[in-house]
């Protein structure tokens, strides 16, 4: 195969996996896209063998090692709970990154294999170095959100005084000695190349430690845009434009999401970046005088929505947790045998990643049809019979339009329009923000405590 | 026109032509899809496995190549993962569309 030839290949490559992004637009292409994903793969991974087979033969181990990974790559994803999508993102986006970082060690050790010069010229040094202190951040960053996703490490954010100053110098003597490693002969360039690689690995431990709980889905989000530039890093080191695109698609698919998800909490990225936010909960609850709330049975709940002519349903990540979304579906769909009209109105940050909510309902059978985003639904509050909240707290906090309050701003569902509101919660905890709710305080508002499945299940019971 | 133009210069018109689009295809997609979206550009991105091929293919495979062995079956867990837990997901989406044409944006 000629050098042309491969690189119009590649092209047909880099073209699917523009056209797999442009199927998610609708859950009706969605499918047909990840198919065109998956031929653009393939495509790319055949014509790459190809290659290799006719520069060395060496592609047994390679095959050897596809079918070890993709067997544990097709088990994991067979497996996988849907509430568990975050920590498989988290893990699948430090694969990418260390990756990134062993082809880079590779490609420093035997440049001709990859297609490079020997020795290495500046700038495809300087690529490498970008491509492998990128790709390091990215594991290590992943590994402590994975940690943290998972239970596995505690959520709270770590700060210690000084936080900043010493990522900085790190980051600092990071860029020195990469510039150090592109500047050395090739007989001096291991000490620098590898001691950069280290600070990195160390700067992505640091950068993501100080992040809490609640701003994990925009750590999730703002990894997988670093996974992207790592590989479009790699790509410029190894003179290859489809690796370049597929980096820029992915990388920039990352910011957006990060740019959304920080819309969504209200929050500037710096101040997710630096940290410590989503920890100290309930400074601001505190020490309020116990106010009257209005609590009442399933059955009391049940005979305000049998007789609703709407009800919208808020799902929060309290109904995941409580694995109450199939006993939703239930509820709903009697609800709409007795022709009472069911809605879901969805947060952007409802669940633990971008989106994740819609996937957990699409996984109870909820008809897609029947979910609304926030902003196209909380038009139809006011028209509303009844709200009901199920382990949601400050996404629907009324605070966030009153002036001077933590979270003022912060677009919310504005359940508190409905003519009445049922609120499911285990008890009047804070939720992330450490905040009281209005909301549950409101005359029209009834609050039922206890367990989301446990009460969703009664509710379905009383209903009939 | 390119004759005299350095490499970098043209892995750099690529790299910010690929933003724009995928700027423009990302905005697109539909919120109900992010996590989807986030699977599959995962599984994209594990297009560093080409890299990874390259490395594990050099003409004597010492440890570097060995290295660029692990980061092939690294990587596979991604390709396979990421592309066919999105079908799983996408899957979950799709039954639904015995109502009424179903139009979700």
């Amino acid at each position: 195969m000629s050098a042309n030839q491969l690189a119009l290949w590649y092209l047909v490559a880099a073209v699917s996996f523009i056209l797999a992004l442009k199927g998610l637009s609708s859950p009706h292409t969605a499918r047909r896209g990840n198919v065109y994903g998956m031929a653009g793969m393939a495509i790319a991974l055949l014509v790459t063998l190809a290659v290799v087979y006719s520069h060395s033969r060496h592609v047994l181990p390679i095959l050897g090692g596809m079918a070890v990974g993709g067997a544990l790559g097709a088990i994991v994803a067979r497996r996988v709970q849907m509430t568990q999508m975050p920590e498989l993102v988290a893990a699948m986006h430090s694969l990418v990154g260390l990756a990134a970082v062993l082809i880079a060690i590779a490609a420093v050790k035997n440049p001709q294999a990859m297609g490079l010069d020997f020795p290495i010229t500046f700038g495809h040094k300087l690529e490498l170095f970008i491509g492998t202190f990128i790709g390091a951040i990215t594991f290590s960053g992943s590994v402590i959100a994975f940690g943290k996703l998972s239970g596995r490490i505690r959520s709270a954010p770590v700060v210690f005084p000084g936080q900043h100053y010493v990522n900085l110098a790190i980051g600092v003597a990071m860029i020195g000695f990469g510039i150090w490693f592109c500047a050395s002969p090739p007989a001096a360039e291991w000490p620098p190349f590898l001691i950069m690689t280290a600070l990195a690995f160390l700067l992505g431990f640091l950068l993501i430690i100080p992040i809490g709980g609640a701003d994990m889905p925009v750590v999730i989000s703002m990894l997988n845009s670093y996974s992207g530039w790592a590989a479009a890093g790699i790509g410029f080191s190894l003179d290859n434009p489809m690796l370049i695109i597929a980096g820029s698609l992915v990388g920039s698919s990352g910011a957006i999401l990060s740019y959304i998800m920080c819309r969504a909490m209200n929050r500037s990225f710096f101040s997710v970046i630096l940290g410590g936010f989503g920890g100290e909960i309930a400074d601001a609850a505190a020490g309020g005088e116990k106010k009257p709330v209005k609590s009442g049975s399933p059955d009391d709940a049940a005979f305000l929505l049998s007789n609703a002519d709407t009800v919208i349903i808020v799902p929060g990540y309290g109904l995941a947790v409580a694995r109450a979304q199939h006993a939703v579906k239930e509820l709903a769909a009697k609800l709409t045998a007795k022709g009472v009209n069911v809605k879901y109105a969805i947060h952007p940050v409802a669940g633990r990643m971008p989106g994740h909510m819609n996937v957990l309902l699409a996984e109870a059978e909820v008809p897609y049809d029947q979910v609304f985003e926030m902003e196209d639904i909380n038009s139809e509050f006011p028209q509303a019979d009844v709200a009901l909240i199920l382990g949601a707290n400050d996404v629907v906090n009324p605070l966030a339009e009153q002036k001077g309050s933590p979270i003022y701003g912060m677009p919310i569902i504005e359940a508190y329009k409905a003519k009445s509101v049922v609120v499911n919660k285990r008890s009047m905890a804070s939720g992330y923000a450490g905040l009281d709710n209005p909301l549950f305080y409101m005359d029209k508002t009834m609050m039922v405590f206890g367990d989301a499945k446990k009460i969703v299940e009664d509710l379905v019971k009383a209903v009939d | 026109m390119t004759a005299g133009v350095d490499p970098i210069v043209i892995n750099l018109i690529v790299f910010v032509l690929a933003i724009f689009v995928g700027y423009h295809v990302v905005w697109n997609v539909t919120p109900a899809l992010h996590t989807p979206l986030m699977s599959l550009t995962n599984a994209i991105s594990s297009i560093i496995l080409v890299g990874a091929m390259l490395a594990a293919g050099a003409a004597d495979l010492d440890w570097a190549g060995w290295l660029g062995v692990v980061a092939v079956t690294l990587v596979s867990i991604n390709v396979f993962g990421g592309f066919l837990v999105t079908q799983r997901m996408l899957g979950m989406f799709r039954k639904k569309e015995r109502s009424t044409g179903a139009t979700k944006e």
